[in-house]
């Protein structure tokens, strides 16, 4: 129950914010619309996205403001009673043509060096590949390893997500790879709203799964991942992970991480549990030789919860485990 | 005209002789006797300019650069007063290139940034500008394609005025402040778009709660409140002496430019700073400095200890070293990542001390747009009163009141609109840092961070900080108080809720040193102000970002997103005022135009191309649009411009109309 909880309330978080991300098309800025003056809440504020031109009846009396006498200070003599910022252009500098130097220069070839300069200031693609954890992990009777990558191409606004992970123990078999395809939004000045799929190679049968999720620094500065994922079964699970950087000194980096998988069901052949599944708790004490090479070391606590925990001990394993880590954290 | 060094040194760089000095120009030579008015660079009515890769040398690393007539930083250019310049700038690039002229009044055409006034110079072709040349004083010139300012495509120029020169002097050198770094800018950018002060190595650690360092000295409640807010309090600089290398005339720390001087002399020191991305602090450790000049027009003297140059500046001071030793001038990055060097003596082969870097200033309250309330930074600054701001009571209550008003003459502190309120609490229990696995407990760490999501969503980004254990309770992020044509997306990390005019502030780190430094509000100008009528009109531009992503932008728009201009009537006089909503500052640049500096001396306001808007404060300007034709408004922090925060004006009607 309080697993569906949890999951609900992702649900929850996830709807406002796809409502906003609608809100937010930047695709048409308002040039036009004017500030009567500042508003005194947000409730106040006329409505965006709308006016366009400032056509709407957002835009208000075009006179507003133009009233310098307000604006006494001036000469510093003080007293300004409101301000009234943006007035708007008077016709005169609206008059001549759109760009000036089409009088100079052929309309066509500034067209052309404009569209550069345009996309010169702002419109850059970056990327960037994270090896967030390549590690051996020992662990009594099985050592193992596991990759946790990310990689990202785009804009500020859009990107193309590639996630992977997984583990496997050392000479048996591959224990659990998947990868993650995702179209990666910013919504808010933290946070990337995130949609795709994901495809589970391994555990055998292979699935695949709807994702959607948020990614993004929550206060207090931790990277935090949350998703939700409805497989090809119509299983729906969950999982949020959080880390932070807590800087020993400008090299030596203590990394606390905790990860949680919730499902809304029983999944036997996974020999998952609904509800909290399992819970795990990682502690990595890495070196920055340079930011983007970072070797550590690190202990790892794991424990199954609930009916997860059931199936674990019906298989013969425990419900907990530790492992002791070292890997290697690098990026470019 | 080139004159003869300049000629030798040019045939050597192609003779295949290039040492390092001879890819610098006569006058930046170590050794410098200085630049007289009997000795120009490159000078006359016809000059010739060309540009193409070449390589540079500093601290015994080669690495590849654009440079002019084959030297970085580029030739002097001496002009005139009154003389009509023509030069012909050729393109050996494989690439567009450009050269801005920074800081003319000339006709928009001439203006050279490409997409606005012309074209572009495409590779192999030449371009004549014709420049009459209006005004005297201290100038530069760099390219406007690209990122190639950044790796070299920068030089100083000096107009002489027309009339006798009203400051005096026996000697002047030219001081090009730059920053130099082995990697490629594009590289730089990218970087900083994947980790968030990247080139920060001087953050706050753990180990520093225990070191006594004063860069350090910030409490784990503060700290914590920082990592509340997502910020840092230590990210000072974007690019910092990690990867750059600090020059002076074309010289690192240790290859020591050196200017030469007799004692008892009146010695001009024309200062520009061409970095793409470094604000420097000027000092000279035993010399009094009088500031003579800013942005190439005449100021009342006036003496200080040492003056903050943002980027694209120009200060012209005036030392007089009476005695028979070397001076070391310092040029410190305001992140103290890293120092220029260079020497004046009075012989060549001598040096003085170089101080240590000082300790990396912390941001405070003051920088994120709050009235200091002397708690959260440990700048420690006092004496600022939020009196105006409507009564410092609850949090949502008062915003946008706009009660305060205030004198726009900048002399006072009080502030000219109460963008929300303070309350002070006492301090709440906060925790440890997250350091710890108890801090982080199992289930509800998935929880809370859903409903911390959750309450970000109908909010558009979760800014709130209320209930901040630390006292602070103040909408970090209100839209109300930016004006309702303001962007308010992902691009906006951070809305000032009550910017101070901060004119009167010496610059970060500077205001517990010890000694006398400039500030803006020292500024006066020498001439009265031209134009003594009222503005008609005001208007805010917002400067905004997001640190975390960077992305920089004007009201919140890139000028990627195909934004509206600034549209100016011609010979309209408007007051504009520059909210800085992030906590980084940014040299402002309009080019054809000078910017009035409202800075408490009305009809003597200063002169300025360029404005440093001060973290989290606002800056008011008067113009007078008097140059038709379309004009770049932007950051001069080349990778803020490059990331968005640039906008075109335009000022109209035109003198020739189309057909």
């Amino acid at each position: 129950m309080t697993a569906l909880r949890i999951v609900l309330l992702t649900t929850a978080a996830t709807f406002p914010v796809l409502t906003l991300a609608q809100q937010m098309d930047p695709s048409m800025p308002m040039p036009g619309m004017e500030a009567p003056a500042k508003t005194v809440s947000t409730a106040a504020r006329p409505p965006r996205g709308k006016g366009g031109m400032g056509a709407g009846p957002s835009s208000a009396d075009p006179h507003a403001g133009h009233d310098m006498g307000d604006t006494g200070g001036m000469a510093g003599m003080g007293g300004a009673q409101r301000e009234m910022p943006n007035a708007p252009s008077p016709p005169a500098a609206l008059s001549g043509p759109a760009h000036a130097a089409d009088l100079f220069y052929a309309p066509s070839v500034m067209a052309a060096a404009r569209e550069d300069l345009r996309a010169e200031q702002g419109d850059l693609k970056a990327y960037r590949v994270l090896v967030d954890r390549l590690e051996t992990q020992f662990q009594r009777g099985r050592d193992g390893y596991r990759w946790d990558l990310q990689g990202w191409y785009g804009g500020d606004i859009d990107k193309l997500w590639i996630k992977s992970e997984g583990n496997g123990a050392y000479g048996g078999k591959l224990g659990r790879a998947e990868v993650q395809a995702l179209w990666s939004r910013a919504i808010t000045p933290w946070f990337d709203l995130q949609a795709g799929v994901r495809h589970d190679f391994r555990p055998n049968p292979q699935r695949t799964h709807a994702v959607l999720g948020l990614q993004g620094l929550v206060p207090y500065s931790y990277n935090t991942e949350a998703a939700l994922f409805l497989s090809n079964k119509g299983e729906l699970t969950a999982r949020v992970n959080a880390d932070y950087d807590l800087l020993i000194t400008q090299r030596l980096i203590l990394q606390p991480r905790v990860e949680a998988n919730f499902s809304a069901q029983n999944i036997r052949e996974l020999g998952i549990g609904s509800g909290l599944s399992t819970i795990e708790l990682g502690l990595r004490l890495r070196y920055e030789f340079i930011p983007e090479f970072a070797p550590y070391v690190g202990v790892e606590y794991e424990r199954s919860v609930g009916t997860t925990a059931s199936y674990a001990r019906a298989s013969g394993q425990g419900p907990d485990s530790v492992r002791y880590l070292v890997g290697l954290r690098s990026w470019f | 005209m080139l004159n003869r060094r300049a000629v030798l040194a040019h045939g050597a760089a192609f003779g295949g002789l290039a040492g390092l000095s001879s890819m610098l120009p006569a006058w930046a030579r170590s050794g410098s006797r200085g630049v007289l008015p009997t000795l120009p660079t490159l000078s006359g009515r016809d000059i010739a300019l060309e540009i193409g890769h070449t390589s540079f040398t500093t601290g015994g690393r080669t690495g590849r650069a654009i440079s002019i007539n084959g030297t970085i930083p580029a030739p002097l250019l001496r002009l005139r007063e009154g003389e009509t310049c023509r030069i012909a700038v050729t393109n050996t690039l494989e690439e567009d290139t450009s050269i801005h002229w920074h800081g003319f009044l000339i006709p928009f055409q001439m203006d050279g940034v490409p997409g606005v006034s012309f074209p572009g110079i495409r590779p192999r072709e030449t371009f004549v500008y014709e420049l009459p040349i209006r005004q005297s004083g201290t100038f530069w010139y760099h390219s406007h394609s690209g990122l190639q300012e950044q790796v070299g495509h920068y030089g100083p120029i000096i107009i002489d005025p027309a009339t006798p020169d009203p400051v005096a002097y026996d000697r002047e050198h030219v001081l090009v402040l730059s920053d130099w770094s082995f990697m490629a800018p594009e590289q730089i950018i990218v970087q900083l778009k994947q980790e968030q002060g990247h080139f920060n190595r001087n953050n706050l650690t753990v180990a520093g709660l225990f070191s006594g360092d004063p860069a350090q000295n910030m409490s784990i409640e503060e700290r914590v409140k920082w990592t509340k807010m997502r910020m840092d309090p230590t990210d000072i600089s974007d690019v910092t002496g990690a990867i750059y290398t600090y020059l002076v005339n074309g010289h690192g720390p240790a290859e020591n430019w050196t200017g030469l001087f007799r004692p008892g002399e009146r010695v001009r020191l024309r200062v520009i700073n061409a970095s793409a991305m470094t604000v420097f602090q000027v000092r000279i450790p035993g010399l009094k400095m009088t500031v003579v000049s800013a942005d190439g027009e005449n100021v009342r003297p006036v003496a200080v200890d040492e003056f903050q140059i943002s980027v694209a500046e120009t200060y012209d001071v005036i030392v007089q070293p009476k005695e028979d030793r070397a001076y070391t001038v310092v040029s410190e990055a305001v992140d103290r990542s890293g120092m220029g060097r260079a020497t004046l003596a009075p012989r060549m082969g001598m040096s003085a001390a170089v101080p240590p870097l000082r300790p990396r200033p912390i941001l405070g309250m003051d920088d994120m747009g709050m009235p200091d309330m002397g708690g959260m930074g440990s700048g420690g600054t006092s004496g600022m009163n939020h009196g105006s701001a409507g009564g410092g009571s609850m949090a949502g209550m008062g915003h946008g009141a706009t009660g305060g008003g205030g004198s726009m003459s900048g002399m006072n502190q009080a502030a000219m609109r109460a963008r929300g309120s303070m309350s002070a609490t006492s301090g709440g229990a906060m925790r440890g840092g997250g350091g710890s696995m108890a801090g982080m407990s199992s289930g509800g760490m998935g929880a809370g961070s859903m409903a911390g999501m959750s309450g970000s969503g109908p909010k558009g980004g979760g800014g709130a900080m209320t209930g901040m254990g630390g006292g602070m309770d103040m909408n970090m992020r209100d839209p109300a108080n930016v004006p309702p044509n303001v962007e308010v997306g992902p691009g906006m990390d951070m809305i000032a809720p009550d910017p101070q005019d901060r004119t009167g502030h010496p610059g970060l780190g500077l205001k517990d040193v010890g000694h006398k430094v400039l500030t803006y509000r020292d500024l006066v100008s020498l001439k009265p102000n031209r134009d003594r009528r009222r503005p008609t009109r005001t208007l805010e531009i917002n400067l905004t970002g997001n640190m975390n992503r960077f992305m920089w932008s004007l009201d919140g728009r890139k000028f990627s997103d195909g934004v509206e201009p600034i549209r100016f009537a011609r010979n309209e006089r408007v007051r504009v005022t520059m909210v800085n909503n992030s906590m980084m500052q940014h040299p402002m640049h309009i080019h054809g135009h000078f910017m009035e500096l409202v800075n408490g001396h009305p009809g003597h306001h200063p002169l300025k191309h360029t404005i440093n808007v001060l973290p989290g404060s606002k800056v008011t300007f008067d113009i007078t649009a008097d140059n038709p034709g379309d004009w770049a408004f932007h950051c001069h922090l080349l990778l803020h411009m490059h990331a968005g925060m640039f906008n075109v004006v335009t000022v109209r009607p035109l003198d020739r109309e189309p057909a």
